[in-house]
């Protein structure tokens, strides 16, 4: 493999710092989120240092916050997780990580060192390792920091509502879900998903109109499209 | 009011579950997760849970379904989702408009 040009290195230096800024500032949002659904500070930043994968940490405090059972927001979390895996599946034979670079790098294995990682597909391996540590390791400091200013900002306002807060948290869920709706399949999923949650929410415990999404995803994923 | 104990349990499980899941896409054989099955009802998972998520978090309380000012604020993120506005305009003017109806 040829080595890279050391502007093609700038370039993605750049790509992936910049992203990484960008989505890191969105932690500002989760930690003052995470605080007004009654986190501690240490809790709301264990989250973001051990987690590290902001859909599952937003589910997280979201369903505690709903006043769903910790095992609720347990599977919302882990759920939302599993995209990852596949992600991982996709970046392993290109970055070739083994040993404890391994243990390390799979905690970056996010969105944004993905999508930063196989936008270098052309430049070979050497290339989408750099997007993908570049991109990763720098969401991770600049999310971490983020998440404490966000926490320590919203511990001083008190009450969630006096900021709209309470209204930041499902406007981010829906930021989060716009990119994904493409297609008539994932808007029968919305569609399906509002009808269940709103006839559970009455009727079933707190944090299982969430969970209970999943069974959306499995019915309409079990058959493929039909063209 | 759930206890700062369980919290840390949540805190803690939900970590090594979704560090788990990382790792374990790292590590097992290419085919395992290959299946078009599978592949379908992961990238439909976020889809489901996200907008289940949006529900729960913009019009119910703990004592079942409403509509107040988050729902207002959850309409204006609606609009700058159409107009394309990045993701901080978007949270924020969903909180300060939600925050003008709740003091007015």
């Amino acid at each position: 493999m040829t080595r890279l040009q050391d502007a093609e290195h700038k370039r993605i230096r750049r790509d992936g710092l910049g992203l990484a800024l960008t989505v890191g500032s969105y932690g500002t949002a989760f930690g003052a989120a995470s605080i007004a659904s009654g986190l501690n500070l240490w809790q709301t930043s264990a989250l973001s240092l051990l987690t590290f994968s902001g859909a599952s940490q937003f589910a997280l405090v979201g369903v505690l916050a709903s006043g769903g059972a910790p095992i609720s927001a347990i599977a919302s979390s882990v759920l939302l997780g599993s995209r990852n895996a596949f992600y991982g599946l996709r970046l392993a034979p290109s970055l070739k990580l083994r040993g404890i670079k391994k243990y390390l790098g799979a905690q970056l294995v996010i969105d944004e060192s993905t999508a930063v990682s196989t936008a270098q597909e052309q430049h070979g391996d050497e290339g989408m390792q750099q997007g993908f540590w570049i991109t990763g390791l720098g969401v991770y400091v600049f999310w971490n920091l983020f998440t404490l200013l966000g926490a320590v900002g919203a511990r001083a306002i008190g009450d969630p509502a006096t900021l709209g807060l309470d209204a930041a948290v499902p406007a981010a869920f829906l930021a989060l879900l716009w990119p994904r709706l493409i297609g008539l399949r994932s808007w029968g999923v919305v569609i399906a998903t509002i009808a269940l949650v709103l006839i559970l929410v009455p009727i079933a415990p707190a944090g299982v109109p969430v969970i209970s999404a999943a069974l959306v995803a499995l019915a309409f994923g079990w058959k493929p499209a039909r063209a | 009011m759930i206890t700062s104990s369980s919290i840390w349990i949540a805190v803690i499980v939900s970590s090594v579950g979704v560090y788990a899941l990382k790792l374990a896409g790292m590590s097992v054989p290419q085919s395992w997760l290959a299946a078009p099955r599978i592949q379908r009802i992961a990238g439909l998972l976020p889809i489901a849970l996200l907008t289940a998520l949006v529900v729960v978090q913009a019009f119910t309380t703990q004592h079942g379904l409403i509509l107040d000012a988050r729902a207002i604020g959850l309409a204006v993120a609606v609009a700058l989702l159409l107009a394309r506005a990045p993701f901080p305009a978007v949270v924020i003017s969903a909180a300060l408009v939600s925050a003008a109806i709740h003091h007015m």
